[in-house]
């Protein structure tokens, strides 16, 4: 007979689930990690990494393109979409396994199964209708993740309505695609299927694409999107689909007007719902507002002893935020002293499309709607000496500090290679650096992070190269 | 190994200081007990000795530098045998903070009196160390004008993060010094440069360089005089009988001393203090700390500024003692070699400008002092004895205090003391 009793009992092994358990663990708590289906999460099994599979395949692709730019020959480029699949699926098995064995170095007990509250500090888990086990513990953190919003009339059939997980493993590159949603979710896999030859259409609701960026990056990326062939359709809506033999017809409105167009797929990407079903949440007092567990600053819900974190607590719905939640959940938990709330505006968050979105902290339209005056610097890609050496002249940095303080508000990216940048100006928020020290800061000649500086200088008038 | 020479603190809350002249070379012999440098702090040039013997290797700090931070390396002294090669490649060692490890927030120089109980004491033992502190923490706390010295950090490590001075209130200081926080918020004295078009239409200048004194009286006295709810008290007190007293005393034979009114006044007014210790105080936002001795600092004119020499206990003294003691200070004043301790501290301040013929004035308070008494010109004056015009050598003594922590009844109280000591003299001889 298994151990029952623990410390602290993890509902969920996705990136906020798994990391959670591991802090505890080293905490020297004894734990128990409970979880339905893949280590790992959907992050790691059906979204972050395997997007960024198949991405890297279509940027290979891309670039093999347009080798002659380079100087390059290359003829009958073309691609195996099975086993550029089976790359991306791979790569989520081995880092799956990766999390298993961290898990098991860590000494956690995994349970393979759903866990139910059922009465104070206890779990039921159960799998396929057969009990699993029943834990106690004085501590039960939530981290079941969330899913896709599925829209009425467009449920996924697996066929022409491809939802995220369909649209991961396709076995045929739509001819027309017709992508519902513009967030992260949705523009990356309009900019992989496009750049395969997909004739891409997107619709927004909102006025504007990748709505949750700064304006003026959703500009550029609409610009940019349009000139390479994509279709983006903004204040618009899918008002209905017929599905056909292997085609359907959408009812697509936009500025006023209805029109049918005809696709061959359909990707629904319309947001996400908290997986806060089943949960043995009723009888509690843990509150659910829209799909999602409410929770304070420090994860607990109002069920003493009940903790909520990732997707399932509420936006942002990204994968090191339920990473940080965990972690911070758990030194709560723990006692461990000098402890602070996650600090919301200093999250970042990465796109990727082509070119890639990266930003972290305020928009300028959110600087301002607090009230606050704001220095905007900006510098563009084709200034600088890496990008055009890389043959990548199009992207833009922009950023925004406080007037008064010299605070760095927030950072604003779009461009090649621009994600693996965006931690710079994380690590300098976090720090609380002024424009002082970003500008005394030596960035190295020739890197693409020279436009982090430039776009600093830009802000206070002494930009150098544009 | 060299030998380290640290800059040296020369007080307690010393943070920094200008390394003023280098009296000895690079090559030179010292032995220990020889001057090898003259540092300068806000108020005196002190001599710095060998502690000891060597050959100076290499002076770090070029003399006329300016805030060199307290334990700063300022030069390597090579031992008996050893030669240059041992300062190649030398890593100073822990000690040698570097000379920005002492931030511009620090303390400024806050006279802890040294008599004074061990809460008043606190500030200045922290105004040393660094002060670990985000750049838009210290930026909001600079415009704020926030001692971070005062704030608790609740960053990595106590690191004082933006949320710690965000809320945080100019002058909400844990204890002691309470007007010597920097700045606050409210609008301070106009700041005017030299460059101001103001001066174009004024007559020819020369500019004088503010010397580190009187940037250090521009500061506190307007931080006093800004911050400090003064109020004042003013009395005529005859020194007739005082003035035959002294003149016994100078008369008696052989006597090796020549006692002024003013130390008469001094002693009586640390007389009377000890008498009303309502007056002995000093104001902190916890507590007003009541002295239990009197350490009087006495205002003495010198070169291009005043400083405040201090006798202390000075109401357990004797006439002569005093006299002596305050003639030997003002001397080492107007000679730039009064020690720190010689002139931080003191409990209760008096200024006389009565040889200027001044009849009588209001001071600023030395701040964390609580009060300051200003003595006027000793003169003949008409005063009305029993109905009838009579004639009274009179002077004007006129008491500021701090009303923070004495209220009018407690300084009248006090200066109603004063002024029977001073008409009574015969009692300072008890």
């Amino acid at each position: 007979m298994a151990d029952t009793q623990f410390d602290l009992i993890v509902v969920g092994g996705g990136p906020g689930g798994y990391v959670a358990a591991i802090r505890a663990a080293q905490l020297k708590m004894k734990v128990a990690l409970v979880e339905a289906n893949h280590l790992g999460g959907i992050c790691l099994n059906w979204g972050c990494i395997p997007t960024k599979a198949l991405l890297r395949s279509s940027e290979i692709y891309h670039n093999m393109q347009h080798a002659k730019n380079y100087g390059l020959s290359a003829e009958g480029i073309g691609f195996d979409l099975d086993a550029i699949v089976k790359r991306s699926r791979n790569v989520s098995k081995q880092l799956n396994g990766g999390v298993g064995h961290l898990l098991k170095k860590n000494k956690v007990t995994v349970f393979d199964g759903y866990g139910k509250l059922a009465g104070k500090g206890k779990l039921h888990v159960e799998k396929d209708g057969k009990a699993i086990a029943d834990l106690s513990a004085k501590h039960i953190i939530l981290a079941t993740g969330a899913r896709a919003r599925e829209l009425p009339g467009m449920e996924p059939d697996g066929k022409l309505i491809w939802y995220y997980k369909d649209a991961l493993v396709p076995n045929e590159v739509p001819k027309r695609l017709l992508v519902i949603g513009s967030g992260a979710i949705g523009i990356e896999f309009a900019s992989f299927f496009h750049t395969l030859g997909s004739q891409t259409t997107v619709v927004e609701m909102v006025d504007r694409i990748v709505p949750a960026e700064d304006a003026e990056i959703s500009a550029f990326l609409q610009k940019s999107l349009t000139k390479d062939g994509m279709e983006i359709l903004t204040s618009a809506g899918v008002k209905g689909i017929k599905k056909g033999k292997d085609t359907v017809t959408a009812t697509i409105e936009v500025g006023g007007k209805v029109e049918e167009r005809e696709f061959d797929r359909v990707i629904v990407a319309a947001g996400i719902v908290g997986n806060v079903e089943n949960l043995g949440l009723e009888g509690t007092k843990v509150k659910v507002d829209r799909t999602h567990i409410v929770t304070n600053e420090w994860l607990e819900t109002g069920e003493p002893g009940v903790y909520a974190i990732g997707d399932v607590a509420g936006a942002p719905w990204l994968a090191h935020k339920a990473s940080h939640e965990g972690i911070l959940c758990v030194e709560k938990i723990a006692g461990t002293q000098g402890l602070h709330p996650m600090n919301p505006d200093r999250i970042p968050g990465c796109t990727y499309c082509r070119p890639q979105i990266a930003s972290v902290g305020l928009t300028e339209a959110q600087a301002k709607d607090r009230g606050l005056k704001v220095k905007v610097g900006r510098f563009p890609f084709q200034g600088n000496g890496k990008a055009i050496a890389l043959g990548e002249p199009e992207g833009l940095i922009k950023v925004l500090f406080d007037d008064k303080t010299g605070e760095l508000l927030g950072a604003h990216m779009i461009g090649a290679e621009v994600t693996e940048l965006i931690q710079g100006y994380g690590i300098a928020m976090e720090l609380e650096t002024t424009e002082a020290e970003l500008m005394h800061t030596v960035f190295a000649h020739p890197t693409l992070s020279e436009m982090m500086h430039e776009s600093v200088l830009d802000a206070f008038g002494r930009a150098i190269h544009f | 190994m060299p030998i380290e020479i640290l800059m040296p603190a020369l007080s307690p809350t010393m943070t920094e200081g200008n390394l003023a002249t280098w009296n000895v070379a690079e090559g030179d012999t010292v032995s220990a007990g020889d001057v090898i440098c003259e540092i300068e702090t806000d108020k005196a040039t002190m001599e710095v000795e060998a502690v000891d013997e060597g050959v100076v290797g290499k002076i770090l700090v070029p003399a006329g530098t300016e805030a060199v931070a307290v334990n700063a390396l300022i030069a390597l002294l090579l031992e008996d045998g050893e030669d240059a090669a041992a300062l190649d490649g030398y890593t100073p060692s822990a000690g040698g903070a570097p000379a920005e490890a002492a931030p511009a927030e620090a303390t400024p120089e806050a006279p802890a009196p040294a008599s004074a109980p061990a809460p008043a004491a606190a500030p200045a033992a922290s105004s040393g160390s660094r002060v670990f502190a985000s750049p838009l923490a210290r930026r909001i706390a600079a415009d704020k004008g926030l001692d971070l010295n005062a704030v608790a950090g609740s960053g990595p490590r106590g690191r004082i993060v933006k949320r710690d001075v965000e809320n945080a209130q100019p002058g909400a200081k844990p204890a002691a010094a309470p007007a010597s926080a920097a700045a606050p918020a409210a609008p301070s004295a106009p700041a005017v440069t030299v460059d101001d078009p103001i001066f174009a239409n004024m007559p020819d200048f020369e500019a004088v360089p503010n010397s580190t004194m009187r940037k250090v009286i521009a500061k506190r006295l307007t931080e006093s005089a800004r911050d400090v709810p003064h109020f004042n008290l003013t009395v005529d007190v005859e020194i007739d009988k005082l003035l035959k007293l002294r003149k016994e005393l100078n008369g008696q034979e052989g006597a090796a001393y020549k006692i002024s009114v003013n130390d008469f006044i001094v002693k009586a007014a640390a007389l009377a203090l000890t008498r009303v210790p309502e007056c002995n105080v000093a104001y902190t936002d916890d507590a007003i700390l009541q002295f239990k001795k009197v350490d009087m600092a006495i205002a003495v004119a010198i070169d291009g500024g005043l400083i405040t020499p201090i006798v202390k206990d000075a109401a357990s003294k004797g006439l002569a003692t005093l006299s002596n003691e305050i003639k030997e200070l003002a001397g080492k004043a107007r000679d730039g070699k009064l020690m720190p301790e010689e002139f931080q501290g003191g409990t209760f301040t008096i200024s006389n400008l009565g040889m200027f013929g001044v009849k009588g004035f209001n001071s600023i308070i030395n701040p964390p002092q609580g009060g300051i008494l200003s003595v006027g010109a000793g003169e003949q004056r008409p005063v009305v004895k029993d109905g009838a015009l009579a004639i009274a050598t009179v002077v004007t003594l006129t008491l500021a205090v701090d009303h923070r922590c004495i209220d009018g009844a407690t300084g009248a109280a006090f200066i109603k003391e004063l002024k029977a000591v001073i008409e009574n003299p015969i009692a300072l001889m008890l």
